[in-house]
């Protein structure tokens, strides 16, 4: 009995040891807390480090993000908050767990409604909602998500759980533009096309379009470039080239719906100005190619370019519906495909 | 004395130590209970922040459904669990067949393979372009993929199969250290007096491992609910994930709380209703008793038949995911190579489980002795209390602990700084220990329900023997007890061990800064859907779950061993 006791002590004692070891407030250093996956943050990251000699610690955190920043309270070493999904952000906003920053680096690479008025948070890449369609069953050029209530899809639309954020966002959207109503009707109306139980991710969808299992679906834009460059292995070439990307808008034609990924320097930051080179450094030309070249995403900088499997999509006009707008009804939305059991 | 079996109460042949150490057993599981309610406190500080805006949706539209599937996912992964894991337990502990040895602890390797992992790897090879549909299309020639009617895997029933045949182990481990153990006189007396086989089973044997079927089910069971990585992948809408939709796609963790804490109550329950109903069970092996159980050798074709039910279960819950995750870090590491800090998630991922598994299995232990040393009656509540951690899923635990544990933390922080003036960070979190600690409230209840169960197969007549000979309760602990139980204490620090190494919420949430398991970066692999990227250190986590199993497989002929190991050392007992 003593023996064991004795090495719970000894690795007690080892494992203070070693994190006190790893100094979360030594200068030349910015702690990250991320909810983007750490194959994309880490590119950023290292070229960030080389270049101004700043390290980099980080840690991905999945769900509670917002949870662990906030009972950390004032000790807290997180400098800066990443996640996806502007609801997110306003989230982060809203819990008290930001402050502002005033840079005319951001102000000059961020485009105005990209960012938050008061600098509580910066959007850094976007991803269009797109509508993935089988090239050989369907034969439309032009769709728009209105389309896919459309009985003419009735067992061939395939989609990612209702309660996915990506979908809340895109339900919020029209919430915003056309109402609760309208909105339960078309979502009643893309319940009744499923093909399959909404579930999976969104290649998931250009997979089952290459098995025939449906004819069209709804997926993020940069999943397209991720199959179709070979990054996941050649399987998923094939899911990839099975598919036809059309940039969908509303029925007013005003544009596709686009979320955005951004970051926010938090309210106890110990690092709070390498925080903010590191904000300025993520909406440089540069790292705002990493995030084109490295996960398709569309850059937020004007003059950065997508990358071309991406570009070749077709010129992709943004709809106008201010985000601020589309985050009120993000609890509305959740609660409607609830509502329409959309996930069945 | 022949054998205890069902029916005769326990309490009052167990071992009450008056005075020494009973004050000392009271305290430690008081903390112990304390330690693990903890994350609850937390969870109540959230949920009291929210107002119950959120009931009236809940109840019209999500919990009558949510209910209803979790309910059959238990019933239908509850049915599965328990006909592989007591069938074949009943087969290896039982019978003679060639394979047997193997099959003895391959029976186990299920346990290695993540419920996540699981999922993902079987949407992929069943899937109508995966191999196995594609294979059968060219058998059959068909050339359209939807020719082929193909169970879909992204259902309540694909579910059900997937969690039974990764849990089954929940079950099987226990109910084979019963056979194992028991006294088979009663079983050669039924056999004597011209009871087949099958009805030996039935009114025999069946009755015999309740409590260690009870015990491996209700494992299983809370596993299964508390799931959130394939229920969510394979879009089946638990309770679980109607708790995590809540909190992540409408940013209620306060509501999130509410419907946990309800839930949990509500577990917590029906596991103190099930204790209730088989309190009276006790099945206790005498040293004498422990001789081998007569096998019976199987003629060819029931042979064949019970190399098969042994070998289905550790097809589909071993074979297909690990020759996928095989294939697939094999085209990964001919393209890119090993990542270079693989050994470092290695280490990382060992360190922690194997630190939170010595805690976890000294703290069983201790609680275990309680039970059985005192008879004071706050020890029995404090005990169930402080296994409560195994009822909440792993998300929702983590970040109830979040609250006392940072608060801790802080408390901490600011006392060192006012003192010293240095400002140290957070200790707790920045070193790991919060990831320990969760770990440790996570499992509890597997290490001391396993400890339980080996006390239960240690006749009473040994402490008594022991304290007339004047050992103190430690010495009895040491000296008798650890040996005796030595079966029971590895096979429950292999569970914890490798749930240590799957676990996935916790240390997501938990970890110190650029900390990486196993788990975590498959997980953020397979979160950005590059699962080849993930297939190797995947593969990592199911060769490393399977070090204990096969350790465990060197002692497991020791299966008997704690009898025949008595009967060497203890001569001259009653």
């Amino acid at each position: 009995m003593l023996k064991p006791f004795r090495l719970i002590q000894g690795s007690a004692i080892a494992a203070l040891i070693i994190g006190a070891c790893i100094p979360a407030f030594a200068d030349g250093e910015v702690n990250v807390y991320t909810t983007r996956e750490p194959g994309l943050i880490q590119p950023l990251l290292e070229t960030f480090s080389k270049e101004t000699g700043i390290k980099a610690n980080v840690i991905y955190i999945k769900e509670g993000l917002a949870q662990r920043v906030e009972t950390e309270g004032a000790n807290s070493p997180a400098d800066l908050l990443s996640v996806v999904d502007y609801g997110n952000l306003v989230e982060l906003v809203d819990r008290g767990l930001t402050q502002p920053v005033q840079s005319a680096v951001l102000d000059e690479g961020i485009p105005a409604n990209l960012r938050d008025p008061k600098g509580e948070w910066f959007g850094l890449s976007m991803r269009a909602r797109v509508i993935y369609a089988s090239k050989d069953r369907i034969t439309d050029e032009k769709l728009t998500y209105e389309d896919l209530a459309d009985p003419r899809f009735k067992g061939k639309v395939c989609i990612r759980s209702g309660q996915h954020p990506y979908n809340t966002s895109l339900v919020a959207a029209m919430i915003a533009k056309d109402g609760e109503e309208a909105t339960k009707a078309w979502l009643t109306g893309v319940r009744d096309n499923l093909a399959r139980k909404a579930g999976g991710g969104d290649r998931d969808v250009a997979r089952d379009i290459l098995a025939g299992i449906c004819d069209i679906g709804v997926g993020n834009s940069y999943y397209v470039g991720l199959m179709r460059s070979g990054k996941g292995g050649p399987d998923q070439v094939k899911w990839g080239e099975a598919i036809r990307v059309i940039l969908p808008t509303f029925k007013d034609g005003a544009g596709t719906h686009v979320n955005i990924s951004g970051a926010a320097v938090a309210k106890n930051a110990p690092n709070r100005e390498n925080a903010v080179k590191l904000l300025e450094f993520l909406a440089s030309p540069e790292a705002q190619e990493i995030y084109a070249k490295a996960n398709f995403e569309y850059p937020v900088r004007p003059g950065v370019a997508a990358d071309p499997i991406i570009a070749a999509l077709g010129t992709l006009t943004v709809d106008p519906t201010p985000l601020a707008e589309i985050a009120k009804e993000r609890v509305r939305a959740s609660e409607l495909a609830e509502a329409v059991a959309f996930d069945g | 004395m022949s054998a205890l079996i069902a029916g005769e109460p326990q309490p009052d042949r167990r071992n009450a130590w008056p005075g020494a150490g009973e004050r000392l057993f009271l305290v430690g599981s008081a903390l112990a209970a304390l330690m693990a309610l903890a994350p609850i406190l937390g969870l109540v500080y959230f949920a009291l922040r929210g107002s119950g805006a959120l009931w009236p949706h809940l109840i019209a539209n999500v919990l009558p459904a949510a209910s209803l599937t979790t309910l059959l996912l238990l019933l239908g992964v509850g049915t599965i669990v328990t006909i592989i894991g007591v069938g074949t337990a009943w087969l290896v502990a039982m019978h003679r067949f060639p394979g047997r040895r193997l099959f003895e602890w391959a029976l186990l390797l299920p346990l290695a393979v993540p419920s996540y992992v699981m999922a993902f790897a079987y949407l992929d090879v069943a899937h109508p372009v995966g191999p196995i549909q594609s294979g059968l299309r060219a058998l059959f020639g068909i050339t359209d993929p939807r020719g082929l009617p193909f169970p879909e895997i992204r259902s309540l029933g694909g579910a059900i199969f997937l969690l039974g045949v990764i849990l089954y182990p929940y079950v099987y481990l226990p109910v084979r250290a019963l056979f194992l153990m028991q006294s088979t006189t009663l079983l050669d007396a039924a056999r004597t007096l011209g009871a087949g086989p099958g009805p030996a089973f039935l009114h025999i044997a069946l009755p015999m491992a309740r409590p260690a079927i009870a015990i491996g089910v209700s494992l299983a069971l809370l596993e299964t609910l508390n799931d959130i990585g394939a229920s969510e992948f394979l879009g089946v809408r638990t309770l679980t994930v109607a708790i995590y939709t809540t909190w992540v796609t409408r940013s209620s963790i306060e509501g999130a709380s509410q419907i946990a804490l309800v839930m949990l109550a509500i577990v917590f329950a029906l596991l103190l209703l099930e204790r209730h109903a088989r309190r009276h069970l006790n099945v206790a092996a005498t040293p004498r008793g422990g001789r081998q159980p007569t096998e019976r050798a199987l003629r060819p074709l029931a042979a064949l038949l019970a190399m098969l039910a042994c070998f289905l279960p550790i097809m589909f819950g071993f074979v297909v995911p690990a020759s996928y995750l095989v294939l697939s870090a094999w085209q990964r590491i001919g393209r890119d190579g090993l990542p270079g800090d693989l050994w470092l998630w290695v280490g990382n991922s060992l360190t922690v489980a194997s630190i939170a598994t010595v805690l976890t299995i000294l703290l069983g232990l201790f609680l275990a002795s309680a039970a059985r040393m005192i008879r004071n009656p706050g020890i029995q509540p404090l005990i169930r209390l402080s296994g409560i951690g195994y009822a909440i899923p792993g998300t929702v635990l983590a970040v109830g602990l979040l609250v006392p544990l940072a608060g801790l933390d802080n408390l901490i922080a600011n006392g060192v700084r006012s003192l010293t003036g240095n400002r140290i960070g957070l200790v707790l979190i920045g070193s790991g220990m919060a990831l320990i600690l969760a770990y440790s409230i996570r499992f509890l209840t597997i290490a001391t329900g396993g400890i339980e169960s080996g006390f239960a197969r240690i006749s009473p007549s040994v402490d008594m023997a022991a304290r007339i000979l004047g050992a103190t309760p430690q010495r009895l602990t040491r000296d008798i007890h650890v040996p005796l139980l030595s079966p029971a204490i590895a096979a429950a620090a292999m569970l914890v061990f490798v749930d240590c190494m799957k676990e996935l919420p916790a240390t997501l949430l938990l970890r110190p800064l650029n900390f990486e398991t196993l788990a975590t970066h498959v997980y953020g692999e397979a979160a950005r859907g590059t699962y080849e990227d993930g297939a190797i250190a995947a593969l990592a986590i199911v060769l490393v779950g399977m070090i204990p199993v096969i350790i465990l497989a060197r002692t497991g002929t020791r299966g008997r061993a704690g009898a025949a190991w008595f009967k060497r050392r203890v001569p001259a007992s009653p």
